[in-house]
């Protein structure tokens, strides 16, 4: 992205900047925190693996597993979509199946294991559907990708293991899944993009899928 | 979010006990639309159950049939080898619902308890919901009421019930099992759910501190010869404007020894007339007898301002579910 011509800063130097001072305020208010929770007298512990990271954390019940990992662990790749469970730009991997992290409590997941878009990669090598979403264009704010991808992890191994869908033909006759682009299409239908990256999105999917198969 | 005490249960004793300990207490399963209320302000739970670690989570062969507990994800139970291959009307409605995200986290018990998605029931800042404020009006009576119901309404309330799944399980007779602070009972499907009447703030028969702990599916030797058919105004994704549970159950010529139709989006409840049901019995299975099933199945309804498309697309949808069952090779 070029930088601004006139603060000469990049977007992503600015939401930096912008989570920083969040932080400070949060932390320079502690009034706020009184008025909308006193989370001290109310906080529940427990721990959770977030990309292969335990956390030990104290929190207010009213916490969602979305905001915890936005606010909380800094973990921004996690989008923030309608906040209602409507679009799934929130979705994550917990213990290996995706949800919508905007209508889950962080406390119910103590113990739990969670992978958001921030820990596919193996260092520097992307997840093969991050490539494969790059080599297909399927995306075009962006927005929506985090959740995209994640949901597209969990399909494939949905797949693997026989797992039917709404437009599979005969759910009685548990054959392997026949991954047209129609069962792409409709397992991946939680996850809304409002670009219309939706073709790209399917060629991406079907790609790693035909390597995976191959 | 209104500020709420956390409670988390490890057993059905411990989560009945918590409940009757504490007034304005609610059970939390996956969350999916009771921490959606929440955020909403339409439930302000004192005190929430986290009752996710209550182990009620297998699927087993039981009397017969198959039992449910109450905490499987619906994903889990759509996709288990007993409910695909005996009772594939209910893997079909449970498909047909959400996302396979939000059926990740959504339990079985939880889908039973779902409240209507009525736009005016699920934003506060309509003053008019007899469900939400009892005696301050339904708004939706004269407003937007495209997914509101065609039987079964009061002057009081014309919200439907959303759920697919309490379609396919009032087809199947299913039975839920619940446990409270006097002991466990049973309630069939037809009569878990109410009416509005004048109280429509009450969905379910429940009694206060019960929770549901299994549903129970009959044995059924008929169940492969079966559609769940959704009709909606997207292709998924979205609650049904009109939908059809058909089960069927035909001799060698073709006649019909038994049927079930359950309809939902109609209703405040999944919706049946056994008289309908049992008014093809002996007859020949073929579009006649479907059409003819149908009327007598819609003959009280009613439509409002946004919804009378539904009457006759309730009566096409069923006859074509019908068909569709009957083509099913068992």
């Amino acid at each position: 992205m070029p930088p601004d011509d006139k603060s000469g800063i990049t977007r992503r130097e600015f939401v930096g900047v912008t989570i920083v001072t969040g932080g400070a305020l949060a932390v320079g208010l502690p009034a706020i925190e009184a008025q909308t929770g006193s989370a001290s007298q109310n906080s529940v512990q427990c721990s959770l693996t977030v990309n292969r990271q335990l956390h030990d954390l104290s929190l207010d019940p009213r916490v969602t597993l979305l905001d915890l990992l936005r606010e909380q662990l800094q973990l921004t790749g996690v989008k923030k979509g309608c906040d209602h469970g409507q679009c799934g730009a929130c979705t994550v991997l917990v213990n290996g199946r995706r949800i919508n992290s905007c209508l889950s409590l962080a406390v119910s997941h103590d113990g739990d294991q969670v992978t958001t878009i921030d820990g596919l990669a193996a260092g520097e090598e992307l997840h093969r559907v991050q490539a494969a979403f790059i080599e297909h264009d399927g995306f075009q704010c962006g927005y929506c990708t985090p959740g995209q991808i994640c949901s597209a992890v969990a399909l494939l191994d949905e797949v693997h293991a026989g797992q039917a869908s709404a437009v599979t033909p005969d759910v009685a006759n548990r054959a392997p899944v026949d991954l047209t682009d129609a069962e792409i299409r409709e397992r991946m239908s939680g996850n809304i993009c409002r670009c219309g990256a939706y073709p790209n999105i399917v060629a991406a999917v079907r790609a790693v899928y035909d390597r995976r198969s191959a | 979010m209104k500020q709420f005490t956390y409670i988390r249960a490890t057993s059905v004793d411990d989560a009945v006990a918590a409940c009757a300990a504490h007034r304005d207490a609610k059970f939390l399963g996956g969350g999916t639309n009771l921490v959606d209320l929440m955020k909403m302000g339409v439930e302000q739970p004192l005190h929430v159950i986290d009752i996710t670690r209550v182990p009620l989570n297998k699927i087993e062969e039981h009397a017969g049939g198959v039992r449910i507990g109450a905490l499987v994800p619906n994903s889990d139970a759509a996709n288990h080898a007993l409910i695909r291959e005996r009772y594939p009307v209910l893997t079909e409605a449970l498909l047909a619902g959400a996302s396979p995200q939000l059926r990740n986290m959504a339990t079985m018990g939880g889908n039973l308890m779902q409240r209507t998605r009525c736009y005016y029931f699920y934003d506060p800042t309509y003053a008019e919901c007899n469900k939400r404020v009892p005696g301050s009006g339904c708004a939706a009576l004269l407003g937007v009421n495209r997914l509101h119901a065609i039987l079964g309404a009061s002057p009081a309330c014309i919200a439907t019930h959303p759920s697919d799944m309490c379609v396919a399980l009032a087809a199947l007779e299913a039975v839920v099992q619940v446990q409270g602070p006097r002991g466990p009972r049973s309630i069939p499907m037809a009569e878990f759910h109410r009416l509005p009447g004048n109280t429509p703030q009450i969905d379910t028969n429940l009694q206060p501190g019960e929770m549901i702990t299994a549903i129970d599916l009959p044995g059924l030797t008929f169940g492969r010869r079966a559609h769940y058919l959704k009709v909606r105004d997207r292709n998924s994704y979205a609650f049904a404007l009109v939908s059809v549970a058909a089960v069927l159950d035909l001799d060698n010529q073709g006649t019909i020894r038994e049927a079930r139709i359950a309809l939902g989006g109609v209703a405040h409840k999944p919706w049946r007339v056994p008289a309908a049901e049992r008014s093809l019995q002996g007859q020949k299975a073929g579009e006649a007898a479907y059409t003819a099933a149908a009327r007598r199945i819609l003959a009280g309804a009613k439509g409002y301002s946004g919804n009378s498309f539904k009457i006759p697309l309730a009566e096409r949808a069923i006859v074509r579910a019908l068909n569709v069952a009957a083509s099913k090779q068992v």
